[in-house]
């Protein structure tokens, strides 16, 4: 869960990066360039396989942890446990998961499958960009597009608050589980973990906010 | 003035052996001390078992001092009750409220099932220990006072680590039922002081591997052991703990 999930959080970083150009207003390019390079590019290409082998194994190897652990205790308490340290989201990250590997699903359904195998896609006809003489794919055209309407802007939204919380617990627990977590930069870890898991799906969310606007 | 006595409902797991089902049991009790311990309050409830010919109810306890680590009991949702940092033994009925319901159940495990009523048989915590919580070389007698330097703070740590009872409050409380405070704990104490070190990376290694056989849960990271330690062990030695273990993964001997 730990190398998986760092590898995921290192990748959220990257994603992040690349998105917020949605937002340079400058009608898309930057956004379409970076997008044209992403598809085309071996290395990204290889890493995004890789990605895509990390989310399953964290999604099996959180299959087998639950099970394991449902079965460490066959009887349940009957009164209700009252845990005065363990946050709900400590306690509910296989909830937390399972929420965003549905919006994942819709996530992907929507850009990832529509960039690869979409037809009739919006196109940057050849020489609309400098320096470029040949014709790319609007991907910006169909992010606009899908943000336009109130529900899909709103899925992002609540994505990432999911996403927010899964992050609150999972980055300090993965540093706990790597036998990072004490001495003295076991603060300095945590802080660092509850700003990531404010900040990053914060930026994510403002995106398909922010565009909604533009075009409401 | 807060009240000297309590009127008090109880609702307590009965289980007659380890192959009955069980099921909670409700009595009244009236008239409890808010200076008695939670285990004489629990005397008290026994003793109007026997008046009224009923079977008593079968409890772990020994030294009463809150330094055995034999009382158990899942009280209210919390092992040990919902005060921090103590025992069953060194509970309170001040704790409580006049006409409060109290549930009183078992520790729930699977490497610990329960005997009779509220005793469970915690026997996996020694075959933890079994295999690899100690040193196995003759060290003699006790050498001369500093004539080992060890650190100031690694010697904190290893006795603050060696703390631990072994009262299983932390499998209790782990919603994975996980023994990770546990073994971090007896991990930690010998990683940390000179004598443990020959057998430093076969101890770690042993001792999670037994707790894995045993059927304990795995640790989620979610803390609620280190709130409900009677002795106040940090998930730090958790942490310690993993490190260790990668470290024997990656590199063999000692």
């Amino acid at each position: 869960m730990a190398l998986t999930g760092l590898f995921l959080i290192l990748f959220l970083v990257i994603h992040l990066i690349g998105n917020l150009q949605l937002l340079a207003g400058d009608g898309g390019e930057a956004f379409n360039r970076y997008s044209y390079f992403m598809a085309n590019n071996g290395l990204i290409q290889l890493v995004s396989k890789l990605n895509f082998t990390f989310i399953v194994l964290h999604v099996i190897y959180s299959i087998w942890l639950a099970r394991t652990n449902a079965a460490a205790r066959p009887i349940p308490y009957g009164g209700k446990a009252k845990s005065v340290q363990a946050t709900w989201n400590s306690r509910n990250m296989g909830i937390l998961g399972t929420l965003i590997l549905l919006f994942l699903i819709v996530h992907l359904k929507s850009f990832w499958f529509e960039f690869k195998f979409g037809t009739g896609l919006p196109m940057i006809e050849a020489g609309t960009y400098d320096g470029l003489n040949f014709a790319i794919l609007d991907a910006y055209t169909v992010v606009a597009t899908a943000y336009s309407t109130l529900p899909y802007m709103l899925i992002y939204v609540v994505g990432m608050l999911v996403l927010s919380f899964h992050l609150y617990h999972g980055f300090q627990s993965a540093f706990q589980t790597l036998g990072l977590g004490f001495s003295s930069y076991k603060k300095l870890i945590e802080v660092i973990g509850v700003v990531y898991a404010i900040i990053v799906p914060l930026l994510f969310a403002i995106i398909p906010v922010a565009m909604y606007l533009q075009q409401a | 003035m807060s009240k000297e006595s309590l009127n008090l409902t109880l609702k307590v797991w009965r289980q007659k052996g380890s192959k009955d089902k069980g099921k909670f049991e409700t009595y009244k009790l009236k008239e409890v001390s808010t200076h008695a311990s939670f285990l004489e309050m629990m005397d008290v409830l026994n003793e109007q078992l026997i008046t009224d010919n009923k079977e008593p109810v079968a409890f772990d306890h020994d030294c009463r001092e809150g330094i055995c680590g034999m009382c158990s009991m899942y009280i209210n949702g919390r092992a040990h009750g919902p005060q921090r940092g103590t025992t069953t033994c060194q509970l309170h009925m001040r704790h409580f409220e006049d006409g409060e319901t109290i549930t009183i159940e078992p520790w729930r495990a699977k490497p610990f099932p329960v005997l009779k009523d509220l005793v469970v048989d915690r026997s996996a915590f020694d075959e933890i220990q079994r295999a690899g919580g100690y040193v196995s070389i003759n060290t003699g007698n006790a050498p001369d006072g500093n004539a080992v330097p060890i650190a100031k703070k690694d010697a904190d740590e290893a006795f603050n680590a060696a703390a631990c009872i072994g009262c299983g409050a932390c499998v209790a409380a782990c919603k994975n039922a996980s023994a990770m405070l546990f073994v971090s704990a007896k991990v930690s104490q010998f990683a940390l002081l000179p004598q443990g070190q020959p057998e430093r990376k076969e101890r770690v290694g042993k001792m999670v591997a037994k707790m894995d056989e045993l059927g304990f849960g795995n640790c989620t990271n979610t803390g609620a052991c280190e709130a409900e330690c009677p002795k106040g062990i940090s998930i730090s030695n958790i942490a310690r703990m993993n490190r260790e273990y990668l470290g024997a993964m990656l590199g063999p001997g000692n």
